[in-house]
């Protein structure tokens, strides 16, 4: 369906009000900012989270590399709970990694009969309801504001103006990647762009930020080679804070914790390796979110960040 | 500076296209050969696909410095060039040894050969 930027969706609101939550590992560890600022951020807008019972991890991308079927059930053991246990319709992931996998293992199970049997087989071993494709929507926690709520309910809430603050929006490379796993995608205006990602973009210009132009938007962080190639990871790293800061970022916000940790900590890197500073800071969009609407920083875990997102967030408090 | 930028940028992707065993092509897609040379480099290699828009920026500051001599669009497109670079060579460190942190490519190589000796 089309629609133009900004304006709500009624049949969405009811849809995304209550929805499954399934934080994944990283949001258990590095990313717990990300998770407290995404459950503040959903309390203050009344949009209710109840979290996937005994959920485990989506298989990344190590069981991937081993066996991608096996990170197709584990992915869909999640939606099982959801859909069959739950009885919910919508499952909100907020780590781009979880998010790829949930939706890549809906379309090989509606679209590769190998990856059903593998499913089915392992599902019944288990002892629990094979997930069948179609049973249930997963979505990003951006999905989950810009559809649930709107940029229009967001500005009328704003309590505190992120005018001052230069965003750069970094969605990373999982986010709309492969295109083929995102049909709801690229369905003209209104829709989530897979070249032009704009949804928080949307969402921060009416909190009341600047977006600044930046063109590494859904560029690699490296993230993948971390460990193997930790060299090449900063210095990917380092070109994308370059460029927020030359696009004249203060700071850049993320919408996945891998992404959110591997700028943090290059940033650190680079220093001392390389002896490259820069200053933008790193913040998750839910925490700029929160800040917005009012929320403590203290409660969206800003202080759990390694980047000091206090120094700019000064501007607006 | 634009056509240096754009020749290295183009330099890269042949690189990664010869790493492949393929002669890099000389069509030109939308008027850029680079786009055409990223076509072919993700033919087979979907995850080459995480540089498509960035080569689409290259292009896109391309003709931004075609417009106007704007000395801001030229450093973004030299970023933009280093952006490309480090990525393809990330890609061809870690086709050499393995498929993630754990190299885990040699590992499962090996243990579906020995599968099929045990066979």
């Amino acid at each position: 369906m089309n629609r133009k930027p900004g304006t709500e969706r009624r049949s969405t609101l009811n849809k995304y009000q209550r929805v499954a939550y399934y934080p994944g590992c990283a949001l258990d560890g590095t990313g717990h900012a990300y998770n407290s600022s995404t459950k503040e951020v959903g309390k203050v807008l009344g949009l209710e989270l109840d979290e996937v019972k005994d959920w485990n991890c989506c298989g990344a991308m190590e069981v991937k590399n081993v066996d991608p079927k096996v990170q197709t059930y584990l992915s869909s053991r999640v939606m099982a709970i959801a859909a069959h246990e739950m009885q919910a319709s919508v499952v909100m992931a907020p780590c781009n990694g979880c998010y790829h996998n949930l939706k890549k293992a809906e379309h090989d199970l509606a679209h590769d009969a190998a990856s059903r049997e593998t499913v089915a087989r392992i599902s019944k071993k288990a002892g629990h309801e094979t997930y069948q494709a179609g049973s249930l929507e997963t979505i990003h926690a951006l999905d989950w504001i810009k559809d649930g709520v709107g940029e229009d309910e967001l500005r009328r809430r704003v309590k505190n103006s992120l005018s001052g603050l230069k965003v750069a929006n970094y969605y990373g490379c999982m986010y709309t990647r492969p295109r083929h796993i995102y049909p709801e995608k690229d369905r003209g205006e209104g829709s989530e762009s897979t070249s032009q990602p704009h949804f928080m973009d949307d969402l921060l210009a009416a909190a009341g930020a600047e977006n600044v132009d930046f063109p590494l938007k859904t560029a690699c962080c490296g993230g993948a080679h971390v460990l193997s190639d930790s060299d090449t990871s900063t210095k990917l790293v380092l070109n994308i804070l370059r460029a927020a800061e030359a696009a004249g970022a203060n700071v850049i916000a993320t919408e996945c914790p891998t992404c959110h940790s591997g700028l943090e900590m290059h940033q650190v890197r680079a220093e001392k390796v390389l002896g490259e500073k820069t200053t933008v800071k790193m913040l998750y969009f839910t925490q700029l979110l929160g800040i917005a609407l009012g929320v403590s920083p203290r409660r969206l875990g800003i202080h759990e960040n390694v980047s000091d997102g206090m120094a700019v967030l000064k501007k607006v408090l | 500076m634009r056509e240096t930028l754009l020749a290295r940028a183009e330099s890269v992707l042949e690189e990664w296209i010869r790493a492949r065993g393929e002669e890099p092509t000389q069509d030109r897609v939308e008027t850029f050969r680079l786009l055409a040379l990223h076509r072919q480099g993700a033919r087979g290699e979907p995850s080459f696909n995480a540089c498509r828009e960035t080569c689409r920026e290259i292009a896109y500051h391309y003709n931004l410095l075609g417009a106007a001599a704007d000395g801001r669009a030229q450093g973004m497109m030299q970023l933009l060039v280093n952006h490309l670079e480090l990525f393809v060579r990330g890609k061809m460190e870690v086709a050499g040894l393995g498929d993630f942190c754990c190299a885990s490519r040699p590992v499962r190589q090996q243990s579906a050969a020995e599968e099929k000796t045990d066979a």
